[in-house]
């Protein structure tokens, strides 16, 4: 736990007066106070390429009156750096005349342990593991022509100060570990990547050589990809398998569910509460209480404590996922979705682990009710305009369908569809449900956040499958 | 206000003085402060303010040929010494790289042109609630439109690089933005579209008027979209998409995909990779340029370089790392290119339309589908259909398709090119792509 005032002219005590004076007559506001300690230890091209440690420490301070908000941040705390940001809200807001509402929800539970994952596992011991990654996968496969490798660790204190002097506050540990190699044969350069990660410690995943599978899944999809030939052109049948390719959930109906966007009325999604969005069988939730995953929180950016929030629910749309601004405006509760990706940014309703459930079905009865598609096993990354909902996502493993058979892999191809329709398109749920191995991060308004996804395989009756082959 | 010279250097001076004296043989720093005001609005109305003053410091710390990095916003004293003290720790741990070094002394920049980089006016919030209410005015005049946000930065930011070998540099920086983004709603569908301008000067930045009723005028165009086939069809790029090809090239050519094998332009220098017509220009020296710099982010000079000439590769953008990796010496681009543009075509933007009876104008993409290690290329797309030089309607829920090796070679560029962005291109044609539809 930090204590953000130790070593400042400013006592908490001076800090929660100018807090409850900057706030007296507004809706909605705090003082964020953030100290995050990074590490990233990088193997590329042979060699350890890079090792930076990052210490960051700062606050912003929000003001918010009806549907204005005033932010101000900065890397000083100090008196005078806080009553600067004072006056610049005041100024922005000298207008307000709101009563502040005091009211937040609070909760015991934990859903990840207060660590530090870079300190609990030494620089000596990661650097080994990174040389007998580059080492294991280069003596595997003689057309190995690149391997990168590295670990990323975080540790992220956090406390809010309401107007009044409740205080809040989380410690939240992040890893990743990736892997990333490159093939040459005959001419031709193909490149297969994995990673794993959450908010636990290193070992937690890497214990038992584990390392050694995410290796052999990163040189997998490389060879996969070297045999690939030109993926097909126009609509067809699609099977996503499950896990990771979930974040097709994620950027065709997660994002248009943002509360933001819906009391803006810019989503595609605004005016269809309650009505039928995805075909019987499909249900949809977003949730932070998962234990230990990348996109869980103990307590969301403004304090309230995570909770599962069911978005759709056999197809009918139930929710949007609020922060406390949006929540207010549009007359409901905070999910507990309020994040930023740090103390520079403003709060914004964001994703955690959003999952489709399973159904019954299983993967191969989907295969084989295709004649021509494709078969999506692991994706790059996607987009999604919102107010058109239309949204992209780029495969880096996928096979072509032929006769209800799975044919050759083609290849990387981006595929788009339609939000608002695409889930009504659903054909058939697997039974086989699984959540991505913690590697995701989402980006809306310049702000990256880690997130989870997770879904079963799916059958979708038609998407636009970006290829290059008539 | 942004902190001045002295304040960095002293910081700066007090980090290399401590790495030393802590045993490191070479050090590099860089300090940046950076402080943004921005107003938001919302239909008609202010909707956020929002003040960020960054401060922040990197210190590499070599020891022979062992590297490492710190980085830090917190710039007190007592912090900073545990912090290089952990870097020095850490860079004694970390194996030798034989390639690691601060760059050569004679490459490092001389003298520090004045590029005109920095507008000493400030101005206040209500000026700049002024400008945007002008703009919403504009943007929200049609009733299709039915949402609209607009936004007004002012950012000042001021740096210093110092290392070992004496080098110590930096100046200031500012940059004026405005930006309009409205939505668009008809029976059958809602779009949504852009207009921005970002100047070094505020006096230079385009009128608040024309901003909104631009950024209007784009979004009710794409109202009522349709999707079309799948064919093989000739794609105009707006230059707002153009420039992302030569953002891809930039990347493709950089010393470390290069030197790690990584890039599809590998072994291409002297080598013919655009049509005969084509030319690349990185032009760091520019007046007011949003991408000019007297430096890069290593201290190496920066000359301009003809990237291009004649469809043939003349240059990686070498760093000093890769440089020595590669045999070659640093040109300055550590931190990547400066003002990249490609020079202007030979025929009209007009003429460029009626080059085929039937192409698509592509005015925006989505999805990261650019693979610099292939060279392939797919991405969501959204546009129009022209037929015969004339637009006839718009599209989306397509996909373009095609490698950049082959869509290289066939560039037709139009004669329109502006210094909108730090990396600008003129309109583009590219022939024998192909459009994924129904």
């Amino acid at each position: 736990m930090s204590n953000f005032f130790e070593k400042t002219d400013l006592s908490r005590m001076e800090a929660e007066n100018i807090i409850s004076d900057t706030l007296q007559k507004c809706d909605d506001g705090e003082l964020y106070l953030e100290n995050s300690k990074s590490e990233s230890i990088l193997l590329d091209d042979n060699k350890i390429k890079n090792s930076s440690y990052n210490s960051d420490l700062g606050f912003g301070f929000r003001a918010i009156s009806d549907e204005v908000v005033a932010y101000s941040h900065s890397n000083e705390i100090s008196k005078n750096s806080l009553n600067q940001s004072s006056e610049n809200l005041k100024s922005t807001l000298k207008s307000a005349k709101g009563t502040y509402n005091h009211e937040i929800l609070k909760s015991n539970k934990k859903y990840y342990d207060n660590i530090n994952p870079i300190e609990q596992k030494s620089f000596d011991e990661k650097i080994k593991i990174l040389n007998d990654v580059n080492n294991y996968l280069r003596s595997k496969d003689k057309s190995i022509k690149q391997v990168t490798a590295n670990f990323l660790g975080e540790q992220k204190s956090l406390e809010i100060i309401r107007s009044g002097g409740e205080t809040l506050s989380d410690v939240r540990p992040l890893i990743r570990f990736n892997v990333s190699v490159m093939l040459e044969k005959n001419g031709r350069k193909e490149t297969g990547v994995y990673g794993i990660g959450g908010r636990q410690s290193y070992d937690s995943y890497l214990k038992d050589d584990n390392w050694k599978s995410v290796c052999d899944e990163a040189l997998r999809i490389a060879s996969v990809n070297l045999e690939s030939k030109p993926a097909p052109a126009g609509e067809m049948k699609v099977v996503l398998g499950p896990g990771w390719p979930a974040i097709l959930i994620h950027e065709a109906v997660g994002h248009g569910l943002e509360g933001d966007f819906n009391r803006k009325k810019t989503s595609a999604f605004h005016n269809l509460m309650g009505q039928k969005v995805a075909s019987e069988g499909v249900t949809i939730i977003d949730d932070g209480t998962l234990d230990k995953r990348r996109g869980s929180l103990t307590i969301d950016d403004e304090g309230t404590p995570t909770e599962k929030t069911v978005l759709i629910e056999n197809g009918i749309l139930k929710n949007f996922m609020q922060d406390r601004l949006n929540a207010r405006l549009m007359k409901t509760r905070s999910t507990g979705s309020g994040r930023r990706e740090n103390y520079r940014h403003i709060v914004l309703p964001r994703m955690r682990n959003t999952m489709m459930l399973g159904g019954n079905q299983t993967q191969d009865e989907m295969i084989k009710a295709v004649d021509k598609g494709i078969f999506a096993v692991s994706f790059g990354g996607g987009q999604v305009d919102i107010t058109s909902g239309k949204f992209v996502f780029n495969c880096t493993e996928a096979y072509e369908i032929v006769n209800g058979k799975i044919g050759s892999p083609i290849k990387g191809a981006t595929l788009i569809g339609d939000g608002p329709s695409i889930l009504k398109e659903v054909l058939m749920v697997g039974n086989d449900m699984m959540m991505d191995p913690g590697i995701g991060t989402c980006g809306k308004a310049g702000q990256g956040v880690p997130v989870g996804v997770a879904q079963p395989s799916i059958l979708i009756n038609k998407m636009t499958v970006g290829g290059t082959k008539l | 206000m942004v902190k001045d010279q002295e304040f960095l250097e002293k910081k700066a001076s007090y980090c290399l003085g401590l790495a030393k004296k802590l045993g490191a043989t070479n050090a590099n720093v860089i300090v940046n402060n950076s402080v943004s005001e921005t107003v938001n609005f919302r239909n008609k109305k202010l909707d956020e303010s929002n003040r960020s003053d960054d401060l922040r410091i990197s210190i590499t710390t070599y020891i022979g040929k062992k590297k490492s990095s710190i980085s830090s916003s917190n710039l007190v004293n007592d912090n900073l010494n545990i912090l290089i003290e952990k870097c020095i720790e850490t860079t004694k741990n970390t194996p030798e790289d034989e390639f690691n070094s601060l760059p050569d002394r004679d490459l490092l920049a001389k003298e520090v042109k004045d590029l005109n980089l920095y507008d000493d006016n400030h101005i206040e919030n209500n000026q700049k609630i002024d400008y945007l209410k002008k703009l919403e005015a504009a943007a929200s005049n049609d009733k299709k439109i039915i949402n609209t946000e607009s936004s007004f930065t002012q950012n000042k930011s001021n740096f210093i690089l110092a290392n070992s070998d004496g080098f110590c540099d930096g100046y200031k920086t500012s940059s004026f933005t405005a930006s309009s983004v409205t939505v668009a709603k008809d029976e059958q569908s809602m779009e949504r579209d852009y207009e921005y301008s970002s100047k070094c000067f505020l006096k230079d930045l385009d009128d608040a008027d024309e901003l909104g009723k631009l950024a209007a005028n784009q979004t009710i165009q794409k109202l009522s979209p349709k999707k079309i086939g799948s064919e093989k069809i000739a794609i105009i790029f707006d230059k707002r998409i153009a420039k992302g090809m030569l953002s891809t090239f930039a990347s493709a050519i950089s010393s470390s995909a290069i030197s790690r094998g990584t890039s599809f332009l590998k072994d291409k220098v002297n080598q013919k990779i655009f049509s005969d017509k084509i030319n690349v220009f990185d032009k760091p020296d520019m007046l007011k340029g949003l991408g000019s710099r007297s430096f890069d982010s290593e201290g190496v000079k920066t000359d301009t370089l003809k990237l291009v000439d004649q469809g043939v590769l003349k240059h990686y953008l070498i760093d000093t790392y890769n440089g020595k990796k590669l045999n070659l010496k640093s040109n300055g681009r550590c931190g990547g290119t400066s003002n990249l543009y490609f020079g202007n075509g030979n025929i009209s933007f007009k003429d460029l339309l009626n080059l085929n009876s039937k192409s698509l104008y592509i005015t925006e993409t989505i999805g990261h589908g650019s693979n610099i290690v292939t060279g392939d290329y797919s991405v969501g797309a959204t546009g129009f259909l022209v037929e015969n030089g004339e637009f006839k309607y718009p599209i989306n829920e397509i996909t373009i398709a095609g490698n950049f090796k082959d869509m290289f070679e066939n560039i037709t560029l139009a004669n329109d090119l502006e210094f909108k962005y730090a990396t600008n291109s003129p309109t583009m044609l590219i022939e024998g792509m192909v459009v994924a539809g129904k």
